[in-house]
């Protein structure tokens, strides 16, 4: 019995012999380490663009005080410790103003703090798309790293202000700013992407996240100058990229010492390997995200 | 012969599901079961995705077990099959968000899938802002969407509404703003995972026309449907998906014909049955009484009352719930639907959980095999439905007082009426 006549005499419509076309995909179980699909992210670069874009948009949707929400963060921080570690502690700052020594240090520190925190939870927290639609998964992690640079512009606008107010000028080091900041973010991307891929499955690591954050923050001199670090220990000291970032805004801004460059390329060595790890791990795993998550 | 789009060559999945945690009678052993905790919870994370050994063990099942096929270019092909007959993780693996454990698929063309509408949309972000947030996620490129933002805003009938955060847009725009999205896509392949069952009978009429085109337009299509029509419309060959194993292709009336004769009505009970829901949420239909009895599987005869007994669990956070039963036949199609507030303008009590009681005083319907499903709405959304919760099999008694019935294929109703002989005619 026929339950609906027409439909059976239909076939393909194929009135063109069309060209097999040129994207081949092949899928089959993975293994083994790869490394990033360069390509592919860049046919991506729409959709990195847009994540970027929503972050920025939607985080302070719906706030009274909107983006100024990124300057309360380390100005808080800063009042706080400058009261404490400055006043109170008296911990040495280098021959400048305790507010200005922290502040400096503070900016990139919670840049690298909330991008850390923002790209871990980027996969979980979009767990519903990862399941539902394939994109390389490593625009999630790498959009949070880039979306948090406005809330770190924002701040170091505020960082200019405080040096009018001091009266402090910048030196040539502000040339090596750029540079600084690619190794922050190089750093936050590589870690980043290490617990991302770790956070999908085992979800300690979010947990982990908050305090582990604020334990790191003591082995980067944000509250407390570089120098107070034995000579000995400094270049093991240096192994934490952010040593060299936090030194080398202080030094271009505050002129508290000449620009540290060991420090700088012994933490890029650290970035740098921690990236292609990172980035190795992540592929491996990115296949059970959609799975586990 | 066009050239094989997508060859799929004895494709497996497995998954590891979680077995169930052992108990404590003493409280040294709660107690080292507890200190254990973290390594076992450790070992049992980490061998979420370990197949290397995956023998057929206790934990593991088989979502897809050799499944080979080709679909020729061009060509549009159906899967249908129960709820976890593996047909959702064979489209997953087809659109590359999961891998297969064992087997290889091979695809020619850039694909495209839609296994959800509206994945990516954020509640904060406005119409405009989503359409480009959902088009990218779904592998457009912003220049694609420019140029087609204007047909994507007609056919979703939004327009008034772009520049509002879709957090204040009521479900149903949400719904068909999303399928616009989606159904403005031209991938070489499209896969497509049930998504016309979103929104109103008028929209939902709309997105199946738009299917067709798709379909007609010489593009390869898999689509995965409960909705026979839909398969039926739309399909040039179908396969059937039964526990992880596909049957060959066949042509759409065949493949659909065999698979509504099998065994439709499964016999767990109302409140543990598949069921399909808006959004994730408790059961609301957790029982079904027809004529004192809830049995999954009923006899009436034709013309004879039916009365209904429904239990509503947890709606309380339904705005305004409204409940309707449908009779619906073998093919999925609705004869009729009875509505609490179409037929008796009444309101659900909203104290968490309802019985409604609905008496339909005939059911003049042919004899044969009837099945009944469940909606409930809130307001325009269907928030929850399950099909085919009761087989009702309707038997021959003499309604209409002749000794006879017209039989199904002469129509699935039978309304009285009275012939009279008038005059002869000239």
């Amino acid at each position: 019995m026929s339950l609906v006549a027409e439909s059976s005499n239909r076939t393909p419509l194929n009135k063109m012999q069309r060209a097999v076309p040129p994207v081949v995909t092949i899928i089959e179980p993975r293994s083994g380490w790869r490394l990033i699909d360069w390509k592919e992210l860049y046919d991506y670069r729409d959709l990195f663009f847009f994540l970027v874009w929503r972050s920025v948009k939607v985080r302070y949707a719906q706030s009274a005080l909107g983006i100024g929400w990124a300057i309360i963060q380390p100005v808080f921080s800063m009042l706080i410790f400058t009261v404490v570690f400055g006043e109170l502690a008296e911990v040495a700052s280098d021959n400048v103003p305790y507010a200005v020594f922290s502040f400096v240090a503070l900016v990139p520190w919670t840049y690298f703090a909330n991008a850390l925190t923002d790209a871990t939870a980027s996969l979980v927290n979009n767990s519903q798309i990862l399941s539902k639609v394939y994109f390389p998964r490593m625009i999630m992690p790498l959009a949070a790293v880039v979306s948090k640079l406005v809330d770190f512009g924002i701040a170091m606008i505020l960082v200019g202000g405080l040096m009018v107010w001091y009266r402090i000028a910048p030196n040539w080091g502000v040339l090596a700013l750029p540079l600084l900041v690619l190794l922050m973010m190089l750093t936050a991307a590589g870690l980043g992407m290490w617990l991302t891929a770790l956070a999908v499955q085992y979800r300690d690591v979010n947990f982990g996240m908050g305090f582990g954050v604020q334990l790191l923050m003591y082995a980067a001199p944000v509250v407390y100058p570089a120098s107070l670090i034995p000579e000995k220990y400094q270049i093991l000291y240096a192994i934490n990229p952010m040593v060299g970032v936090i030194e080398g805004f202080r030094a271009a801004l505050l002129g508290t010492r000449p620009m540290p460059w060991n420090f700088f390329v012994v933490g890029s060595i650290t970035a740098v390997v921690m990236g292609v790890t990172g980035a190795m791990y992540f592929r491996r795993r990115e296949k059970l995200f959609a799975d586990v998550a | 012969m066009s050239f094989a789009a997508i060859t799929v060559e004895s494709l497996s999945k497995a998954y590891r599901i979680g077995l169930k945690d052992e108990m404590h009678d003493t409280i040294v052993g709660a107690a080292t079961s507890w200190l254990r905790a973290p390594f076992r919870n450790f070992r049992r994370l980490n061998r979420l995705d370990t197949f290397v050994d995956c023998k057929d063990s206790d934990d593991i099942i088989w979502a897809l077990r050799d499944v080979s096929f080709e679909v020729r270019d061009g060509e549009v092909m159906g899967i249908i099959g129960r709820n976890g007959a593996g047909k959702s993780t064979l489209l997953k693996i087809l659109s590359r968000i999961t891998d297969p454990t064992r087997g290889k698929a091979t695809i020619l063309g850039r694909i495209s899938s839609l296994l959800e509408v509206g994945t990516g949309f954020h509640p904060e972000l406005s119409g405009r802002e989503n359409i480009y947030m959902n088009g990218t996620i779904l592998g457009m490129t912003k220049r694609e969407i420019d140029r087609k933002f204007d047909e994507i805003v007609d056919f979703s009938g939004v327009e008034k509404f772009l520049d509002t955060p879709i957090k204040r847009y009521s479900s149903g725009m949400k719904v068909r703003l999303a399928f616009s999205v989606a159904a403005h896509l031209e991938p070489e392949i499209l896969v497509i995972d049930e998504v016309l069952a979103v929104g109103d009978a008028e929209f939902q009429r709309k997105c199946l026309g738009k299917m067709q085109d798709v379909a007609q337009g010489g593009r390869t299509v898999l689509f995965v449907s409960h909705q026979m029509d839909a398969i039926l419309k739309l399909c040039h060959r179908v396969m059937t998906m039964r526990g992880g194993v596909n049957s060959e292709p066949q042509s759409p009336d065949q493949a659909v014909a065999a698979y509504l004769d099998e065994e439709v009505v499964s016999s767990q009970p109302l409140a543990e049955r598949e069921r399909f829901q808006s959004r994730p949420r408790l059961p609301v239909f957790s029982k079904l009484v027809i004529n004192g009895d809830d049995d999954a599987r009923q006899v009436i005869s034709t013309g004879a009352s039916l009365t209904a007994e429904i239990l509503l669990s947890d709606i309380n956070d339904l705005r305004s719930p409204e409940c309707a039963i449908a009779i619906v036949d073998k093919t999925g199609k609705r004869i009729s639907l009875f509505h609490t507030w179409y037929h008796s303008r009444l309101s659900i009590g909203r104290k968490g959980s309802a019985w409604l009681r609905c008496i339909i005083p005939q059911v003049p319907l042919s004899p044969g095999i009837y099945y009944i499903d469940l909606i409930v709405a809130d307001g325009r959304e269907i928030v929850e439905r399950v099909e085919r919760a009761c087989e009702l099999q309707v038997v021959f008694s003499d309604y209409l007082g002749t000794g006879t019935l017209p039989t199904e294929r002469q129509g699935c109703v039978v309304l009285p009426c009275d012939w009279t002989f008038m005059s002869d005619a000239e």
